[in-house]
């Protein structure tokens, strides 16, 4: 099989699966799961085949593996559309499969495969469990096919997106993606919370969305194409540059990839756009690493990656991409030392980590960005999938006692569980310190680093200790939620009984664990290997960019700094958290940074209410109903009016007085007063006809001779 | 054979009008009525597939032309033919009808006279598709009218008189104007041939005096005439108000055709006639016509969230969408001669279509619940999805093609329209997006207010148990649902034949 052709293989197995189960393996769990495993594993399967074979050319970004197809008529030409591998995409499709297959696998266990089904259980709302020779013990989901089916369509998404050789298709993988995002944070629809979170989800991103749809159709009208090959040309990207559009003294360039960039904001979470991302965690924890790890949200940086060749040309929107990004990435970080729900905290972590690799960008380090994207998706998914397994131990604790009013999610609940759950503990361990950019052995330390060296090496000081103090954040928050989670005693009777969760979702943490640390040594600078292996990753996709960026040179600002604040904030982190016991005696839980600086509360004032308001009152009651209807009913009366008037002023007194019972009144008149000639007597009607013979002979008379 | 090819049109024009006249010495049984008018239905269906099979998608101009001689006296003739717009409409219409009639099998009261009617309707819309002499286009344009005014009239629900009435006389008041300058150009010319005039008219010297004026001033009335009448059935903003009414209280198939039809008339009339015919009015009015699409795409968005009846939702969400239509077709008007036009205007043509099938498609999904249920209210209902999951899915589809989800139908047509129109229109392009919005917005209070939410106890049990979607009203989905995705996926089956016909009249 070619390459090209196996690349269009790559997306459809996953669909193919969500039809599969949709129509008709969704009364088999087995079966429904085997179609989506198997999907993900063909998918992988392909995608390792495609990114081996990539690693073989040489110059690849020179040379990609490309095919493209007619596909919408556009007058005389046609839109193509079609797939490409080249390093960028080779590098992320490497990741995304990792994954989505680890996460497939994991989704098996945590859905409780093979468990009996809840004595109360109802689709739409997560399984509470099953009584079984008198035990209680975990109950299977309900919607268990569905969720199979949910989670292929998401997969079909992101791997369109990445193999995607075009801004459309791009485009396309993207709102697919958004599509499942709505539908899996909303999967226990029975809660009210989910079904809110789902709707904010969508809508949020949505914003971002129709930014990005302005932005492609502005890109394909001046540049008459879609596809990377072409808008990336030397002379469509000048000719880019120098159109000036009028808007913000930007340049065509500019406002396009500002509006692109929109896009990215809601997609990837960033600031002012993030407020969905948290509330997104009421969806199943697997879709939480898939869609705030592994796929949607990097799919936002990717995007930015990928049209980075049109963004970096206008200096402003450089600025917008780097001041966002670093905001983000502090912002999120003091919300996320507040959290207490697990999954929280690593909600607020992916925004801030991904408002790195946005501020990496718009300081220029392409490289860097890419590889923080990478390295990040998998010890977040990791991360995710941990905290997934911890919870689900948590659950099995509050089936054990029965106390349904603990939160198997708060942390405060936990303690201790490093020796009930010691795979999970040791792989949440390794993801969380390369997180944290624990030093020289995790891939996380690697990434981050070669941010902050960038940042120092072209002189983006602000960047750099904006990155370097959310740096020390996110250190000091992971090490607060491990240090709460797994040392310790148990606080809680629940956490005492929490237990080790099955093989299918152990073997993923392991997996991704060893991507985790292994990944770093792929992209390791040159002062650390000393030349004997060469920067493979900087090599691989710095070659993407026009003119090549040249390697940093080691300097010891940066590296101090990375070292400082990954091991400051884990020793932080820990002491602090030690022998903290409860809520109460956590000095920041301030209040706003709990209530997230109270973002939320403020939108809801200032847009979603007035929207509601305007929606339901003004359009719809007064100026629809009000307005334009009373003006068309007035059109009722006023033709009544005119009607009634015709007939009281002109059809009544005219016509029907006048003419109609006038003739007849004054035929009746001459008729009345004619009568008393009328007498019968010869002699009077003699002398009648005796006088008008001689008045008429008179007159005749008369008028004749004069 | 040949004869088939001379008279292809017609036939596919009267079937239905034949049919519903054969239909009226049917004996009383309804189940018999139901499947004459169901197979009657599906001939012109079978004629519009031989149609596509023989239709030369390369040639320029009008194809399977007739002409026969009408009204000689002043000089209309029964001229009808097809292009790659009118083909579209024409492929819609026989499409929909006997899904509509289908959907009606639930229908029990008065089934001979609402089969009529339908089969009645459908000649009305066809006609109006293929009319190429503009008194036939006005004889079958207000022809249309009648049966949907009697079958909102009469099978319509609580406040169907004041609907009936509202729809029967905006539209024909609407069209007054419409008849005055069609007379207008009928007493000029000589003639009322649309391929005539479109040499004629345009070829006036525009400083001549005509009838006491300029002949751009002429022009400019006329085009306001033609205008008016095609933007109260399209509807746009602000002579919307008629259809959520009119909507609402139709029976479902009556709703689908509307929604799925006749609007599209409106649109197909600007297309049709009024670009054709006012190419210099047309890019003079662009900027208007933009503000009155860009008003219905906006206010019919808001207008659609703003609702508690799930009918009027889906409703307003087609002044939503139609108002993309005209946004297309303002920018086809301002742009002529250029790639913007002829992307704009492939892609309102493919909404009209994509808006047929998923509009048709949600009124019929509202019929369903509203026909177990007898509310439309959407605070009694939510919690419904593990109730009716099958039912639940297709509505998430649907309304998901309705939003306009890449992959799915909506999406490529509204791309289209808005690559069309942002570098003639950029700032409208740009507002429009808002609408874009809260499309989002209303479909997904759509699905939250029905689906989502615990299971409904009150629809669960006894008297009030919410039956699931029936294998009938599923096989009316089912060809919708693959044409919504497949179009989604290959819009090309039906776009070239559009793009080719657009190319070579914009």
């Amino acid at each position: 099989m070619t390459t090209e052709l196996l690349i269009w293989l790559i997306p459809l197995p996953p669909v193919l699966a969500f039809f599969l189960i949709v129509l008709f393996t969704n009364k088999s769990r087995a079966a429904s799961h085997t179609v989506a495993v198997g999907a993900a594993f063909l998918s992988w399967l392909g995608a390792m085949i495609v990114f081996v074979r990539a690693l073989g050319v040489e110059h690849l970004a020179e040379h990609p593996f490309a095919s493209a197809i007619d596909w919408l008529p556009t007058g005389d030409t046609f839109l193509q559309i079609g797939v490409l591998i080249d390093p960028l995409s080779a590098i992320t499709l490497f990741f995304v499969a990792w994954c989505v297959l680890m996460i497939f696998i994991y989704s098996v266990g945590y859905h409780n495969f093979g468990q009996p089904e809840g004595d109360h259980d109802h689709a739409g709302l997560p399984p509470h469990g099953a009584t079984v020779h008198g035990h209680a013990v975990p109950s299977v989901e309900p919607m268990y096919s569905r969720f199979f089916a949910f989670i292929g369509l998401f997969a079909f998404g992101m791997l369109t997106l990445v193999v995607s050789d075009n801004v459309l298709t791009m485009f396309v993988g993207w709102e697919i993606m958004g599509l499942c995002s709505y539908l899996l944070i909303g999967f226990w629809y029975g809660k009210e919370s989910a079904r809110n979170a789902a709707i904010k989800a969508f809508m949020t991103t949505r914003i971002g969305d129709v930014f990005m749809l302005l932005g492609i159709a502005f890109l394909y009208s001046v540049t008459g194409s879609l596809s990377f090959e072409k808008i990336f040309s030397e002379e469509v990207l000048h000719a880019l540059a120098s159109v000036p559009t009028g808007v913000f003294g930007l340049s065509a360039a500019g406002l396009i990839g500002l509006l692109l960039f929109i896009g990215t904001i809601g997609k990837s979470a960033q600031f002012p756009l993030h407020v969905w991302l948290p509330d997104a965690m009421e969806g199943p924890t697997p879709v939480s690493a898939m869609i705030h790890a592994a796929t949607m949200v990097s799919a936002g940086v990717y995007a930015v990656i990928r049209m980075f060749p049109i963004i970096s040309l206008d200096e402003k929107t450089m600025t917008i991409v780097a001041f966002i990004g670093a905001f983000t990435a502090i912002f999120a970080a003091t919300i996320a030392v507040a959290q207490n729900d697990i999954k929280r905290v690593l909600a607020y972590s992916t925004i801030s980590q991904l408002g790195f690799m946005i501020a990496a960008l718009g300081i220029g380090a392409y490289v860097a960005a890419t590889f923080h994207l990478v390295t990040h998706a998998f010890f977040k998914a990791l991360l995710f999938l941990g905290s997934g397994s911890v919870i689900h131990g948590m659950e099995h604790g509050v089936l054990h006692t029965g106390n349904h009013k603990v939160d198997p999610q708060d942390m405060f609940n936990m303690g201790g569980l490093k020796d009930k759950m010691p795979k999970t503990f040791w792989t949440f361990l390794i993801g969380g310190f390369a997180l944290s950019g624990f030093p020289l052995v995790t891939a996380g330390f690697w990434s981050k680093d070669e941010i902050l060296a960038d940042a120092w090496a072209h002189g983006h000081t602000i960047v750099f200790f904006t990155l370097a103090i959310a740096a020390f954040l996110t250190a000091f928050y992971t090490m607060r939620q491990i240090t709460l989670t797994f040392f310790g005693e148990p606080r809680t009777e629940e956490a005492k009984h929490a237990h080790e969760t099955p093989w299918t979702m152990t073997t993923p943490l392991i997996v991704l664990s060893v991507f985790a640390v292994g990944f770093g040594w792929v992209g390791m600078p040159h002062w650390i290997t000393g030349g004997l292996v060469e920067n493979w990753f900087h090599h691989f996709v710095g070659s993407m960019l026009h003119e090549h960026s040249e390697e940093l040179a080691f300097n010891l600002v940066p590296l101090a700094t990375s070292l400082i604040v990954a091991l400051g904030g884990l020793a932080a982190g820990y002491f602090t958290y030690r022998n903290v016991q409860s809520p109460a005696e956590d000095k920041l839980q301030i209040p706003v940074l709990k209530n997230k600086w109270y973002v939320d509360e403020l939108y809801n004032v200032v847009f979603i209410k007035p929207a509601v308001w305007f929606s339901e009152v003004f359009v719809s009651q007064w100026m629809d109903k009000g307005l334009i209807d009373g003006i068309l009913h007035l059109f009722g009366p006023a033709t009544g009016g005119v009607g009634s008037g015709i007939r009281n002023y002109f059809d009544l007194p005219v016509i029907n007085r006048f003419f109609g019972d006038g003739s007849a009144d004054v035929t009746w008149w001459f008729g009345k007063n004619l009568r008393p000639i009328q007498t019968g007597r010869i002699q009077q009607y003699l002398l009648l006809t005796l006088i008008v013979l001689f008045v008429v002979g008179g007159l005749l008379y008369f008028l004749l001779m004069a | 054979m040949d004869y088939l090819n001379t008279h292809l049109l017609s036939l596919i024009l009267f079937a239905p009008a034949v049919a519903a006249l054969i239909m009226f010495f049917l004996p009383d049984d309804a189940k018999l009525q139901r499947w004459f008018a169901f197979a009657a239905s599906l001939i012109p269906f079978v004629l519009t597939i031989v149609l596509w099979n023989r239709f030369d998608p390369n040639a320029t101009g009008f194809q399977f032309e007739e002409k026969y001689t009408w009204y000689e006296a002043i000089n209309s003739s029964f001229h009808i033919g097809v292009d790659g717009i009118s083909f579209s409409m024409v492929l819609l219409t026989t499409l929909l009808t006997p899904l509509a009639i289908l959907a009606s099998f639930s229908v029990t009261d008065k089934v001979k006279p609402y089969m009529m009617l339908f089969l009645f309707l459908e000649t009305g819309m066809l006609g109006v598709f293929l009319a190429l002499d503009l008194l036939i286009f006005f004889v079958f344009w207000e022809i249309g009218l009648v049966p949907m005014y009697f079958l909102i009239n009469q099978w319509g629900s609580a406040n169907r008189n004041y609907a009936s009435l509202k729809f029967m006389i905006y539209t024909m008041g609407g069209s007054l104007g419409l008849l005055l300058a069609v007379q207008m150009l009928g007493v000029l010319f000589g003639t009322f041939d649309l391929l005539a005039l479109y040499q004629n008219w345009n070829s006036l010297n525009p400083g001549d005096i005509l009838l006491g004026m300029s002949v751009s001033t002429v022009k400019s009335i006329a085009f306001w005439a033609f205008a008016i009448a095609f933007a109260v059935k399209v509807p746009i903003w602000p002579f919307h108000t008629w259809l959520p009414d009119a909507h609402t209280e139709a029976p479902t198939a009556g709703s689908m055709i509307l929604a799925g039809v006749l609007l599209k008339l409106g649109a197909y009339g600007f297309i049709r006639l009024v670009l054709p015919l006012y190419p210099v009015e047309a890019k003079i009015f662009a900027g208007a016509l933009a503000f009155l699409a860009v008003a219905a795409i906006v206010f019919g968005a808001f207008g659609s969230f703003g609702q508690t009846d799930f009918k009027r939702l889906v409703a307003y969400s087609s002044v939503n969408h139609m108002g993309f239509v005209v946004l297309g077709i303002a920018a086809a008007g301002l742009a002529a001669g250029t790639a913007d036009a002829h992307i704009a205007m492939s892609g309102a043509v493919l909404q009209m279509f994509n808006h047929g099938l998923s509009a048709a498609g949600m009124f019929f999904l509202v019929g369903v619940i509203y026909e177990r249920t007898h509310t439309r209210n959407l605070d009694e209902f939510g919690g419904l999805f593990p109730l009716v999951p099958v039912y639940g899915g297709i509505l998430i589809f649907t309304s998901m093609a309705s939003l306009g989800l890449p992959g799915l139908n909506g999406f490529v047509s509204e791309f289209m329209i808005v690559r069309g129109s942002y570098q003639p229109l950029t700032i409208y392009t740009a507002i429009s997006m808002l609408g874009l919005l809260f499309t989002g917005a209303y479909i997904l209070k759509g699905i939250k207010k029905v689906l989502h939410g615990p299971m409904n106890e009150h629809w669960a049990h006894g008297e009030h148990k919410l039956t699931e979607i029936n294998l009938r009203e599923i096989l009316v989905m089912v060809p919708l649902m693959a044409l919504m995705l497949f179009t989604g996926l290959w819009p090309r089956w039906i776009l070239e034949i559009i793009n080719k016909a657009v190319t070579a009249l914009f």
